[in-house]
Parts: structure tokens; C-alpha cells; sequence
């Protein structure tokens, strides 16, 4: 079924005229009516115009057209800016909201022929770890749907583990591409910070957060980077660096590469199945012809306290603008402009959204910038300087993505810090600016999957590629699909 | 009775000279329809990114350039949070601790003294959006917001109103001629915001200071601080203390109102603009600008003294606006005689200007047409009087002087034999008046002299008309 195919085989399909855009999209589309009330991955679904846009490829492919992802439908996390589409980034305060400009990660895409088919799920502002956080309901894990599916891209990750769409798109600020991709057993990438473009994407947090594709493959992930990256004169961070090519990069064997792993990370009380399955990628990897180093993350432990501190401080100014002045919802009965903000802040923000609007606003105040942002801001550099001095011997680091696999809903909700102590091995990455790769690695004994990350330097994209595609084509985990899996190894 | 000193400290907000926004590509024109220069990124749309213009941070150097600051070679953008409803963001991406320009002064002159007015600092930001209040609702204009905004903040330097206004006269004319801003009050291109306070003589901490908003004029600002420093006086005197506070200059009422206390005060949170790079100036980048200054005011006082041989009160009145010194110097390149163009600029073209109340720029008669009619002048092809006539025919009816005087036929007459006889015609016909001077009224010289322009409809040459009047009445 065409909908079951990863995105490279269905471009050589189109290619070989075996099927046609219009039968993908409508696989695509009829699998979506099959689960997805049940799964709640996508928040909505624009089925006329992708068929049309479908056709539309179909005709051009005939006359010769060429684009790299012509006439393939894409799910997009709502927190990318489409034109056209709504833009909930999975907020009340945004309810209604239609974009009415085109990210540049979403403009290259579409020059390429790709069709915007959906708006996936998420944590409100991408701030979560299970898209528990949504004000559009929850997200259930395909694998089982007692399960969070992770966060904040839970409804990209969710609906490519369910074969409700070839490919996706998430964002990535602490872990919200690697961790639902670990937890839905897909392959999700966090570009190297300014790798591509952040205009267009609502900004959770400036400094953090890049686009990251979900799919089923690494060689799918890399051709996604392949047509985002690049500078961006709309976006002053996005770098100048030229674009190496991803595919190029990717071999089957990793003779000649040292992968290091953090002595902080193998501390012992890792839950038993995430320790089983990344030793067991470890080995594979050393069968593979890597030599294995150990390395040390000595600020570790002061990375989860940074990014809560970081994150949350930009993101009470990023998330100023919504006041319903200009767009979005706003709410009645308002007496002047400053209870006009109050009023559609408190009713348009959810719970988490405000605890961490409060705690950035806290951290920046008066009297506790210096103790508080600023010294983070020195901490991050001594984490960036942790990982500079490690990829001095070795040329990626190995670790798992996720402390635990998916957890149940509601086990953490109520426990908010206990969320965030989840993102230990993720964060470390963002705050430094690296890159991250997750793929699937087995499965826990409840049969829920686990994911292996590979972290390279910044700009070590291909690398990391190459590791995982490797280690990907060697193993086979990522061709698994929820149904087919009985608990343990497999 | 107690004297109190009094200080006094400036923060000038002025909008930028360039084409586009300080983040944005939308033009900065003023008095286009309510938001029609915006776009999602001066609109504060989720997604959007500010990009640096430039343009505005070169404008910005050659300020400080012209005020004599140090440029830093590192600084940074930071966000200044606080809501409110001219604000897109909710915050103001502006400059705190690392501001492009640092130090510098403006020169006054106060009857006759000279003193230097320090500058502290000098930072880029962006403009705000503009509020509009009707009678049920109010609206917002994003037109402005994102305008590049430039701050300059004085060093509590000045002691009185008068100087203030000097400051702001000096600060604004330097402005003009370093080519950066209009400076147009009522367009909104400078705007002033006023810290005051007072001490007793002989103290030597500073009292506490009142900040004054909402003056739109110069004058305002005068007025504005008049009235604040009475009112300290009076709250002093009476017992009282003054309160750290914003206060609202209302110049319908001539008063200030207070607006908002200390304790009420914003805490920005400032902290670094992390969508934007830092802003690193090399030596050579900054010498590449320095080299481009334009001539300061008081560098083209002393220029059109030195090349154009005028006295130093010609060169400080054609000096004083720069449109009106490059309209001198453009006239004054195609005449023989500069100090004629300047007479001309200094009387009827500055009288014509105010008549109608516009400026140079709007004048009518290109430097060129005026050199022109100044020119018929020293060539002796028309006289005085018959330039006045023209001067005001070109205002009139348009056109060029030379074409002026051949179709009325004003040229003068400067034959000889033709004046001679009109002479012989006013001495035949003013017997009186011949007898008067030649009993010794040096007056009839001049009646007679009279008699002969009325005769020649004004168009003999004068000078001519007065020598031959001369020989003949002394024969």
C-alpha cells in the first residue's frame, strides 16, 4: 500500500510511472480516515486541495517537470507557517489563525513539488514532551495507544509511525523532533543551529530551536535537510556555510569512525530496556567497524537546570506578541488594552504555557537576570566547551534519546518538573548548537520502541547521517510497523 | 529666598533617513494610508525575524561621527519587554549596556557665551506604532512602527530652559546637515523627552528628577520646563518633597500632569536580541564613514567666510538651515558677485519664503534663475529697481529673467545720447528745482535724478542718469 512507503520509494515509483501522485495522496488520506480519530495526529486535514495539488503534479511530471519531491504529500507540525493554512501551534490563542506567508523551510519545499497535506498535533508553543499539552486533545502512541506518542512533535512523529503520511516536519528545542521520533520508532534529524531557516517557524525559543523532518528513513531525512538547509537573508542566524550533499554522505559500513560515549550518560540507572537496546546498537556499531571511546560531558548534570532557565526566559518574549490585537483570538468584555491582554492571555494560554512565561519572566526580572539567565548563558558555554572538547576524539556521540521509553497518558502530567527531567540527553544538544540524529534501536518489553541518538559537531550532519543510515541498513529496526511487534527483541 | 540650581538632561528620539525599516523591507514614507508599510515582521506575526538595515547603523555612526563620539566596536541589539498597544511585540528590540556611540557634545551659544552640552550615549532602535483616539474606539497605525529610531541622551549638562532649546537647535542642525534626518517636528522625525530637577544653591547631590513627556515643539520643551521647574520650587519651598516620576506636558493647559511613580516604574527585562548578530565595526569600516562627514554647520559658517568673502553674519544666517547655505552655494558658483546672492537670499528670497510660508525647498525659483537675475544685475543690463520687478514676475508668473526683460523690454538704458536727452527734458521741465540745487540743496540732485527714471519709466541706468545730471547742473 502506497502509504506504507518511504518517501525515497515513493519518488522511484512516481519516477517509474508505477503509481501516481493522486493514488498516494489518496492512500495517504484513506489511512488518515482509518486511524487517525483514534490516534488524533493531525489537527486538520485539507484533503481537496493535496488531491488537487496532486493531480497538478501528475500533469507537470508528464511536461517534464522536475522537483525533487514532486507531487509527495508532507504532514507539517502547526507550528510552521504555510500559507493558507492554519497555525494553531496547538493554542487556543491562535484558534482561527491562517498563516498568511510561507515558512522558507516550506517555500523550498514547495519549489520542489512537495504538497502541505496536513497540520499535525503538539504540545502548546512546542513547550512538552508527550503533546499532552495540546488544547486540541492528545495524541496517542501508534505502538499503543495507552501511550504518549512523546512531544512536542507527537503528531508528526505519530502519524509517520502510523503510515498516516510518507514524511514529516517537527521542531526541535530541547529534544521535540528526536524524542517522539524515538518514541514512535521513527528516524527524526535536529539540524546543526542556523542549518535552516527559522522564519516562519513560531518561535518557542530564539536560540534553540531548528525544524527537524520525521520519516521512516535516514536517507529520507537527509534529502528533506537536503532541500531546507541553507542561509536564509530572513533569518540572521541561519549560517552562511555551503550545503554539502547529505545522500553523498551515507555508506553502508562506519570503518574509520570513533563514536564516543559520555561516562555520565552510561551512570547505571538507565531503565533496563533502554540500556539493553543502546548497548546492543553499540555493538552492532563496533561489528560495523566503529571503534568505540569513552568521553566525558562533565556539565551534564547542570544541562536540564540551564535549558528550563534559557528557553522559558526567550520564550516569555516570544510569546509577548500574542495579545489579540492583531490576529489570533480575543476575548470579550474587555474594559482598556492592558485587560485586553489579560484576558486573552489567560484564556488563550494553557497551564504549561503560563508556568513557563512566569518562570522566564522571573528569571530575566530585576534583581535575578545575573543570578539566574546570565549565569545559565555561562553554563551553556561550559556544555558547548564539554562537547567541543569531546568531539576531539571522536567523530559522534552515541546515546539514547530518552531516559525511558513512551510513558503512559497522564502518568506525568501532573508532575511537571518530572516531564522535564526526561530531556536530560536531548537538551545538551540544543544548548550547545550541535547536531542529532534519533533512529530506531529496538523495542522495550512492553513493546514500545526506544531510539538511539547519534549527536555530531555543529555542521556534522553527514557524519551523523552516516552512522545512522549505516546502523539503520545493518539492523532494520525502522521497517518495523505498530501491529506487527511482539514484546522484547524482535 | 533660596536659589536653586537647576539640571537638566535631554533623550532625543530621531527617525532615521533611510528607505526601509530598521528590520524590515517596508518603506519608511511618511503619510501613506494607515498600515499599508507593514509586513509580517514589523507586524510582529508569529515567525517572522527582524534582519539589521544597514543603512540605518551607518546613519547612526556618521551621528556620532558628527557629535564627536566614540564609535564601539562591539555592540548588540537587546529586547526591552513591556506591553502596550503601539507595541507589535510586546517588546522593543533597542540597545542597553553595548550602544553603538558613547560620548560626544553639542556646542550652544547663550548671549554671546559658548559652552559644550555632553552627550552620554548614542543607540539604534526601532520606532513604535502609532495610536489614534476617536470618539468610541481608538485605532493603531503600524505604518511607523520599526522605523529605524535613533536615541541620543545629553549628560544632565544644561542649567535652563533657554539652553535646552540651544541644544536642541544645535543638536537638530547638526542632524540635518550630517544628511541623517529630516528632523521635522510635525512629521514626528524628533521627538524629546525632558529629565529635570533642582537643587539649593550650594548643594552639591543632585535633587530628584522628573521626567517630562509629550512635548511636540521645541518651544514646548521650553515651556515644559519652565513650568516643571516653578513647580519644584513651589513643592520645595511649600515643605514638600518631589516625587521620581513621568510627568505629561500638556500644552493646551501649560501644565505637567503626573502619568506614573517609581514604584509604578517598567522593569524591561532587558537581555540580549538573540535573532540578531552583534554588530562588529572594524577600524577600516569606520574610517571608510568618517571619510564621507559632511561639513558641520559651523565648518560651513567658517568656509563662507573664508571662500566667498562674506562677513560672518551673512555666513551664519545662509548657514543656519543647510537647504537654505546649499541653495547660497549653488546660486553663488554661477555669479561674480557671492555677496550679492547673499544679499538677495537674505532679503527677498527668505522675506518670499515667509510670506508664504514654505520652505527653500519649495521655493519656486531654482538657484540657477536667480543667479541669473543677479547676473542682468552686475552686468548693468537691468537696474535695481527693474530686478525687484522681475524677482516678482518669476515669482508670478514663472519664467527666466532674461526672457522677462527682452519680452517687456526692461533692459535699462545705458545710451548715452538717450539719457541726455530725458536729462535736458527733466531740466526743462523742473526750472525750480535746477534753481534750488544751484543755490546749494543737494536734495534737487536727487529729485531731478527721480524725475529722469519717472521719464524713462525707470529704465535709464541710474548711475548714469545721476553723472550726467551732476555735470550738467554744475555747468
Amino acid at each position: 500500500m502506497l502509504n506504507t512507503l518511504t518517501l525515497h520509494e515513493v519518488l522511484e515509483k512516481l519516477g517509474r510511472r508505477e503509481c501516481r501522485s493522486a493514488d498516494v495522496v489518496q492512500a495517504v488520506l484513506d489511512a488518515i480516515c482509518q486511524k487517525d480519530e483514534g490516534l488524533h495526529g493531525y489537527l486538520t486535514v485539507d484533503a481537496e486541495t493535496a488531491l488537487a495539488q496532486a493531480r497538478e503534479a501528475d500533469v507537470a511530471r508528464e511536461s517534464g517537470a522536475k522537483g525533487r519531491l514532486l507531487g509527495v504529500p508532507l504532514a507539517i507540525k502547526d507550528v510552521l507557517n504555510v500559507k493558507g493554512q492554519p497555525c494553531t501551534c496547538g493554542s487556543k490563542i491562535l484558534k482561527g489563525y491562517v498563516a498568511p506567508y510561507d515558512a522558507t523551510a516550506i517555500a523550498r519545499l514547495r519549489a520542489e513539488g512537495a504538497i502541505f497535506l496536513g497540520r499535525t498535533n503538539m504540545d502548546e508553543f512546542a513547550m512538552g514532551s508527550s503533546t499532552e499539552n495540546s488544547a486540541y486533545g492528545i495524541t496517542r502512541n501508534p505502538w499503543n495507544p495507552e501511550y504518549v506518542p512523546g512531544g512536542s512533535s507527537g503528531g508528526s512523529a505519530a502519524v509517520v509511525a502510523a503510515d498516516e503520511a510518507i514524511a514529516a516536519l517537527g521542531s526541535d528545542t530541547g529534544g521535540s523532533v528526536r524524542q517522539p521520533a524515538s518514541f514512535c520508532g521513527c528516524v527524526g534529524l535536529k539540524p546543526t543551529y542556523g542549518r535552516i531557516s527559522r522564519y516562519g517557524l513560531t518561535a518557542y525559543a530564539s536560540s534553540l530551536d531548528q525544524i527537524g523532518p520525521i520519516t521512516k528513513s535516514v536517507r529520507d531525512a537527509a534529502l528533506l535537510l537536503q532541500v531546507m538547509a541553507g542561509q536564509d537573508p530572513a533569518d540572521s542566524s541561519s549560517l552562511p556555510s555551503p550545503l554539502p550533499d547529505y545522500a553523498a554522505a551515507l555508506k553502508t559500513d562506519l570503518k574509520g569512525v570513533v563514536l564516543g560515549l559520555p561516562r555520565e550518560y552510561f551512570v547505571g540507572g538507565l531503565n533496563p530496556d533502554v540500556e539493553r537496546c543502546v548497548q546492543e546498537a553499540i555493538d552492532a556499531c563496533r561489528r560495523l567497524g566503529a571503534e568505540i571511546v569513552e568521553v566525558s560531558l562533565p556539565h551534564t548534570r547542570e544541562a536540564i537546570d540551564t535549558y528550563y532557565i534559557i528557553a522559558p526566559a526567550e520564550a516569555s518574549a516570544n510569546l509577548s506578541r500574542f495579545d489579540g490585537v492583531r490576529y489570533g483570538f480575543r476575548a470579550a468584555g474587555a474594559e482598556d488594552p492592558i485587560d485586553l491582554y489579560k484576558k486573552t492571555r489567560a484564556q488563550g494560554f494553557g497551564p504549561e504555557v503560563k508556568r513557563r512565561i512566569i518562570l522566564g519572566t522571573y528569571v530575566l526580572s530585576s534583581g535575578y537576570y545575573d543570578a539566574f539567565y546570565l549565569r545559565a548563558q555561562k553554563v551553556r558555554t561550559l556544555i558547548r566547551h564539554d562537547f567541543e572538547a569531546a568531539f576531539k576524539s571522536c567523530h559522534a556521540i552515541l546515546s539514547p534519546v530518552a531516559p525511558t521509553p513512551a510513558y503512559k497518558i497522564g502518568e506525568n502530567s501532573a508532575d511537571p518538573l518530572q516531564m522535564y527531567l526526561g530531556d536530560v540527553f536531548t537538551v545538551p544538544v540544543n544548548l550547545a548548537g550541535l547536531c542529532g540524529l534519533s533512529v530506531p534501536c529496538g523495542f522495550s518489553s512492553g513493546s514500545l520502541p526506544i531510539g538511539l541518538q547519534v549527536v555530531g559537531p555543529a555542521l556534522g550532519e553527514e557524519a551523523i547521517l552516516r552512522i545512522g543510515y549505516a546502523y539503520e541498513q545493518a539492523t532494520g529496526w525502522g521497517g518495523r510497523r505498530p501491529g506487527t511487534v511482539q514484546g522484547g527483541r524482535s | 529666598m533660596t536659589t536653586y540650581r537647576v539640571t537638566i538632561g535631554l533623550e532625543v528620539h530621531v527617525q532615521l533617513k533611510t528607505k526601509s525599516k530598521m528590520f524590515c523591507a517596508c518603506s519608511t514614507d511618511f503619510g501613506a494610508p494607515p498600515n499599508t508599510h507593514v509586513c509580517p515582521v514589523c507586524l510582529g506575526y508569529p515567525g517572522s525575524l527582524p534582519v539589521m538595515n544597514r543603512e540605518a547603523i551607518r546613519l547612526n555612526v556618521i551621528s556620532g561621527l558628527m557629535l564627536g563620539c566614540r564609535i564601539n566596536p562591539y555592540s548588540k541589539f537587546d529586547r526591552k519587554n513591556y506591553f502596550y498597544p503601539d507595541m507589535p511585540k510586546n517588546y522593543q528590540i533597542s540597545q542597553y549596556d553595548k550602544p553603538l556611540c558613547l560620548g560626544g557634545g553639542v556646542d550652544i551659544e547663550i548671549e554671546g557665551k559658548a559652552r559644550r552640552i555632553g552627550i552620554t550615549r548614542i543607540h539604534q532602535e526601532e520606532d513604535v506604532a502609532k495610536n489614534l483616539h476617536y470618539a468610541t474606539w481608538s485605532g493603531i497605525d503600524y505604518n511607523r512602527a520599526g522605523v529605524p529610531l535613533m536615541e541620543i541622551v545629553s549628560e544632565p549638562d544644561m542649567e535652563t530652559p533657554e539652553e535646552a532649546f540651544a541644544y536642541l537647535q544645535a543638536l537638530r542642525q547638526i542632524l540635518v546637515y550630517a544628511g541623517v534626518s529630516d528632523c521635522n517636528l510635525e512629521e514626528g522625525n524628533m521627538r524629546c523627552d525632558v529629565n529635570v530637577s533642582i537643587r539649593p544653591e550650594g548643594q552639591k547631590e543632585l535633587g530628584t528628577k522628573a521626567e517630562i513627556k509629550n512635548m511636540n515643539t521645541f518651544k514646548g520643551v521650553f515651556n515644559a520646563l519652565e513650568y516643571e521647574i516653578a513647580r519644584q520650587i513651589e513643592v520645595v519651598e511649600a515643605g514638600g518633597r518631589i516625587i521620581q516620576e513621568t510627568r505629561r506636558w500638556d500644552a493646551d493647559l501649560g501644565q505637567t500632569f503626573s502619568m506614573r511613580t517609581k514604584e509604578d516604574a517598567h522593569d524591561y527585562r532587558y537581555f540580549p536580541e538573540p535573532d540578531l548578530m552583534p554588530v562588529a565595526l572594524s577600524e577600516a569600516l569606520i574610517a571608510e564613514w568618517a571619510a564621507t562627514l559632511p561639513e558641520l554647520p559651523a565648518q560651513r559658517r567658517e568656509r563662507f567666510v573664508r571662500d566667498y568673502g562674506l562677513p560672518e553674519y551673512d555666513a551664519k544666517v545662509l548657514a543656519a538651515e543647510k537647504a537654505v547655505g546649499d541653495y547660497f552655494e549653488s546660486a553663488a558658483r554661477s555669479t561674480s558677485n557671492p555677496k550679492a546672492v547673499s544679499n538677495w537670499v537674505m532679503t527677498d528670497v527668505l522675506r518670499t519664503l515667509s510670506e508664504k510660508s514654505i520652505s527653500i525647498t519649495e521655493f519656486t525659483i531654482p538657484p540657477d534663475a536667480l543667479a541669473e537675475l543677479i547676473e542682468l544685475t552686475e552686468s548693468k543690463v537691468i537696474n535695481s529697481n527693474t530686478a525687484r520687478e522681475v524677482f516678482a514676475l518669476m515669482l508670478t508668473d514663472g519664467g527666466r529673467a532674461k526672457a522677462i526683460v527682452t519680452a517687456r523690454g526692461l533692459a535699462q538704458v545705458s545710451d548715452s545720447a538717450a539719457i541726455e536727452k530725458i536729462v535736458d527734458q527733466a531740466i526743462a521741465e523742473n526750472a525750480k528745482s535746477v534753481e534750488d540745487f544751484r543755490k546749494g540743496k543737494a536734495a534737487a540732485l536727487k529729485f531731478l535724478v527721480g524725475q529722469v527714471m519717472r521719464l524713462s519709466k525707470g529704465k535709464a541706468n541710474p548711475q548714469m542718469v545721476s553723472e550726467l545730471m551732476e555735470r550738467k547742473l554744475s555747468n
